[in-house]
C-alpha cells in the first residue's frame, strides 16, 4: 500500500498580477522503503508541491488535488490536531538552509528534545537518552557535550546533521529532505547523502530526495520525477530515466550535464529560458524549446499518462534509439 | 615567451582577531605558497573545499591584494614591482567574474552603462563609440543589443551572469579570472555560460583560471589543475591525468566524493571522516593528516613538499602508496 498518494496536486498563488499556478498536476506514490528524488530546474515546483504535503504553504496557497492521502487520512480535510500528529512525527522534512531552519537562540539538545516532547511525550531522562543516542547515529562525535551547543558555534555540515536527527527524531515514516546538501562540500555532501541512505536502509522509512544534482541523484535515487515549469513531465525508474529518458526536456538536460559531452567541443544545450508566469506558451509548456515538436504539442496540452511506475507529459517521445543530440 | 599570468610562491597571511576576553591577534594563511604558469588560450582549475583559499589566490591573481610574499607576474611585469602606472595597465589585461549573479551588478544601473564601466575607467572613448562595443559584446555572449537600455532585474540569473562575462571581456582582456562563475545556475543555462565562455576564449585567446567546487565542469574545461586544502596546494598538474590517476590522498577522496550520472566515471568512494580543521590553527605535518586513510607516523611531524612525482606535482609522503589503491 502507498504510504502517500496524490493525483492532480495544483498550487496556485495569488500574487499582485494575478493567480499563478506553481504546481501543475503531479502524480506521486510513495511507498515504504522507496526512495523517490524530484528532479528539475530552479522555480519547477519541487518545494511547493513538498511544501504542499506538509500544509506549510502560506495563506496565498491554493492547494487542490484529486487525492492526497498519507495512510488513507486525506490531507486536504484533515483537521489541524490530526495533521500536528503527522507532520513531524510520520512525515518530516529537512530544508536546504540547515542555519535558517534551527532556532539560533535555543542550544541543539534542547530543540531536538522540544520535539521528542511535541511528538513522543518522553520524560526527561528519556528524551535526553534519545537526544543523545540520535546525534550519534548521525555521526556526532562527543553528543553529550555538543547537546548544550548552539548552532553558531557548529559547521554547516554539523548543523545539517543536527536538522537530519532532529528530523529523524520520532521514526517517521516518511522523510521529505529538500537539497540537503547544496550549501555543502562535496566530501560532506557525500557524508550526509550516505548517512541518509543508511538511515533508510535502517529504518525501513521512505525517503524523497529534492536535488539538482544529477549525480545524487543517479547514485542514490529509486525512481526520479521529473519538473517543467510546474509540471511533471516524466517518472521512471533510475536506470532508465537516465539510460533511455523518454521525455524530450529530461532527454535534453542529462544531454547538457558536463561529464556527458567529455568527448564533445561544446556542451548539448536547450536553448532559450524556461517559461515564467506571464508567457506560459499554449500547448505543451516546453514546446518553444523541444527539438522533437510537432504542430499538435502548440496546439493541446499533453496530459500525464501512466503506466506503471513510468509516467509521462509528451505527445512524441524520444525514441531510445535517436537522442537527438 | 613568457605566460600570461604566473604565480611564483604566492602567500597572503589575514592577521586576525580571536574573540574573548584576551583579544590575542594571529595569522591565518589563507594561501600558503601557491605557484602556477598559465599561457594564453589556456585553462586552469583551482579546486578545494571551502575556506582552502581559491578566493584569496584569485584576489592576488587580480591585484585587487598584495601577495603577503612571493610574485605574480602579468604577461612576464610583476606589476607590483612597478609603479602605480603600470599596476592600472596591467590591471586592463585581467578581468574577473564571480559567482553570485545577483549580487555582482549594480541594480540602479542599465545593462549598457555596466559594460561600458570598465571602458569609461580606462580608455577614452567617445560614447557612441562606446556603445558599439558594448552592443556587440551583448550579442557576443548571445544576448539582444535592445538589453543596453534595460536594467539587471530584467534578467535571469544565466542572462545576468552574461551580462558579467561581457563587462569582463569588453576591454579585451588577456586573462580572465572566474571564480565559480556557474555555480548558482542551473544545468542548462551552466552548458550555456560554459560554451560562451569557451567560445570566447578560444576567440579571445585567454588565459583563463577556473575556481570551481564542482569538479564534472572542471574536468570537462581544464587544461591544468591546482588542489589545495587548508591554503596548500596538494596536487597539481595536466588536468585529464589527474582526473584518471588522482596520486594526492586528497585529490582521491575529492574525486571519489563527486557523484557521477555514468557509472564508469564513478570512482570507489572514500571515506573522508571528520571535518575541515580551523584555518587559524592547522594541524602540523601534513595539514590533511587528521583525514587521511593512508596516514603513518612521519605526517603528523613532518610538512611534505610539494615535489614532481608521477609527472605531476604531489606533496605526500606516500603517495606511491596512495597511488596503488
Ligand atoms: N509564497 C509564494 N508566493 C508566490 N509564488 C511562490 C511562492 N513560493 C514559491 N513561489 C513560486 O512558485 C514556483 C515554484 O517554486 P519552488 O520553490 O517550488 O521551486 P523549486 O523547484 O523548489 O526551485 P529551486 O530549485 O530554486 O528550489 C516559483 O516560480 C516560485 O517563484
Ligand atoms: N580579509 C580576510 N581576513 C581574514 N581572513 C580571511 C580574509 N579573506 C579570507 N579569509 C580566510 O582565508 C581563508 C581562505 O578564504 P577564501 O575566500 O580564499 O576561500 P575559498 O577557497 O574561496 O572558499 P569558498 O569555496 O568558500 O569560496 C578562509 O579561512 C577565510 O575565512
Ligand atoms: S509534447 Fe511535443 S513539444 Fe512537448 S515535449 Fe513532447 S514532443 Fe516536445
Ligand atoms: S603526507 Fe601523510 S597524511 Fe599527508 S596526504 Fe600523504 S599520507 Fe596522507
Ligand atoms: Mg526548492
Ligand atoms: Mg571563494
Amino acid at each position: 500500500m502507498s504510504l502517500l498518494e496524490i493525483r492532480n496536486l495544483c498550487v496556485d498563488f495569488e500574487t499582485v498580477s494575478g493567480s499563478f499556478r506553481a504546481v501543475d498536476g503531479v502524480d506521486l506514490d510513495i511507498r515504504e522503503t522507496d526512495i523517490l528524488s524530484i528532479v528539475g530546474e530552479s522555480g519547477s515546483g519541487k518545494s511547493v508541491s513538498m511544501l504542499a504535503v506538509m500544509g506549510l504553504l502560506p495563506w496565498t496557497a491554493k492547494i487542490t488535488a484529486d487525492k492526497m492521502e498519507f495512510e488513507g487520512h486525506n490531507l486536504l480535510t484533515i483537521s489541524n490536531k490530526a495533521r500536528r500528529n503527522i507532520i513531524g512525527r510520520d512525515i518530516a522534512m529537512i530544508f536546504q538552509e540547515p542555519m535558517s531552519s534551527l532556532n539560533p537562540c535555543f542550544t541543539v539538545g534542547f530543540q531536538i528534545a522540544e520535539t521528542l516532547k511535541q511528538h513522543l511525550h518522553l520524560d526527561r531522562k528519556a528524551r535526553r537518552k534519545r537526544t543523545i543516542e540520535l546525534l550519534d547515529l548521525v555521526g556526532i562525535p562527543a553528543p553529550e557535550e555538543r547537546i548544550r551547543a548552539f548552532p553558531h558555534q557548529l559547521s554547516g555540515g554539523m548543523c545539517q546533521r543536527i536538522m537530519i536527527a532532529m528530523a529523524i527524531a520520532c521514526y517517521p515514516k516518511l522523510l521529505i529532505a529538500d537539497e540537503p546538501t547544496t550549501a555543502l562540500d562535496v566530501t560532506i555532501q557525500a557524508q550526509i547523502i550516505d548517512l541518509l541512505v543508511n538511515l533508510q536502509n535502517e529504518t525501513g522509512m521512505a525517503l524523497v530526495l529534492i536535488t539538482h544534482d544529477m549525480g545524487v541523484v543517479a547514485e542514490t535515487a529509486k525512481r526520479v520525477i521529473v519538473m517543467y515549469a510546474g509540471q511533471q513531465v516524466e517518472q521512471q525508474e533510475v536506470e532508465g530515466l537516465f539510460n533511455s529518458p523518454r521525455h524530450p526536456y529530461t532527454n535534453a538536460l542529462l544531454n547538457a550535464l558536463p561529464e556527458r559531452s567529455l568527448d564533445l567541443d561544446r556542451l548539448p544545450t536547450i536553448e532559450g529560458v524556461v517559461p515564467g508566469a506571464g508567457d506560459r506558451p499554449d500547448g505543451c509548456l516546453f514546446s518553444p524549446r523541444c527539438k522533437f515538436v510537432q504542430d499538435d504539442c502548440r496546439a493541446n496540452i499533453p496530459p500525464l499518462k501512466s503506466t506503471g511506475v513510468n509516467a509521462l507529459r509528451c505527445f512524441h517521445p524520444v525514441d531510445p534509439g535517436n537522442l537527438g543530440i | 615567451m613568457s605566460a600570461a599570468i604566473e604565480g611564483r610562491n604566492l602567500k597572503r597571511y589575514y592577521p586576525v582577531k580571536d574573540r574573548g576576553i584576551f583579544a590575542k591577534s594571529s595569522i591565518l594563511k589563507a594561501l600558503d605558497g601557491a605557484s602556477f604558469s598559465l599561457e594564453s588560450g589556456k585553462t586552469l582549475a583551482i579546486v578545494g573545499e571551502s575556506g582552502c583559499g581559491k578566493s584569496t589566490l584569485a584576489r592576488l591573481a587580480t591585484m585587487i591584494e598584495k601577495p603577503t610574499e612571493g610574485n605574480i607576474f602579468i604577461s612576464g611585469i610583476d606589476p607590483h614591482a612597478n609603479n602605480g602606472a603600470e599596476i592600472s595597465r596591467l590591471r586592463q589585461d585581467i578581468q574577473m567574474i564571480f559567482q553570485d549573479p545577483y549580487g555582482s551588478l549594480n541594480p540602479r544601473k542599465k545593462i549598457g552603462t555596466i559594460i561600458e564601466e570598465p571602458i569609461v575607467i580606462n580608455r577614452k572613448m567617445p560614447a557612441a563609440e562606446r556603445r558599439n562595443l558594448a552592443e556587440s559584446m551583448l550579442s557576443k555572449v548571445g544576448l539582444r543589443p535592445e538589453h543596453y537600455d534595460r536594467y539587471p532585474h530584467m534578467f535571469s540569473g544565466g542572462q545576468r551572469q552574461r551580462i558579467a562575462i561581457a563587462r569582463a571581456l569588453v576591454l579585451k582582456p588577456k586573462i580572465l579570472i572566474a571564480d565559480e562563475p556557474v555555480s548558482a545556475l542551473d544545468i542548462s543555462i551552466q552548458a550555456q555560460v560554459l560554451n560562451i565562455l569557451m567560445d570566447l576564449q578560444e576567440e579571445m585567446n585567454l588565459a583563463l583560471v577556473f575556481i570551481s567546487h564542482d569538479l564534472s565542469v572542471v574536468r570537462r574545461i581544464a587544461d591544468q589543475i591546482m588542489v589545495m586544502y587548508l591554503g596548500k596546494v596538494v596536487e597539481q598538474g595536466d588536468a585529464k591525468m589527474i582526473f584518471d590517476n588522482p596520486s594526492h590522498p586528497y585529490t582521491q577522496a575529492l574525486l571519489g566524493a563527486t557523484p557521477a550520472v555514468d557509472p564508469k566515471l564513478r570512482r570507489e568512494r572514500v571515506k573522508l571522516t571528520g571535518e575541515l580543521p580551523s584555518p587559524l590553527n592547522p594541524p602540523t605535518g601534513c595539514a590533511f593528516h587528521t583525514r587521511c586513510r593512508f596516514v603513518q607516523d612521519k605526517c603528523s611531524t613532518t610538512a611534505p613538499k610539494l615535489e614532481m612525482q608521477f609527472e605531476r606535482q604531489v606533496a605526500c609522503h606516500f603517495a606511491e602508496i596512495a597511488m596503488k589503491n
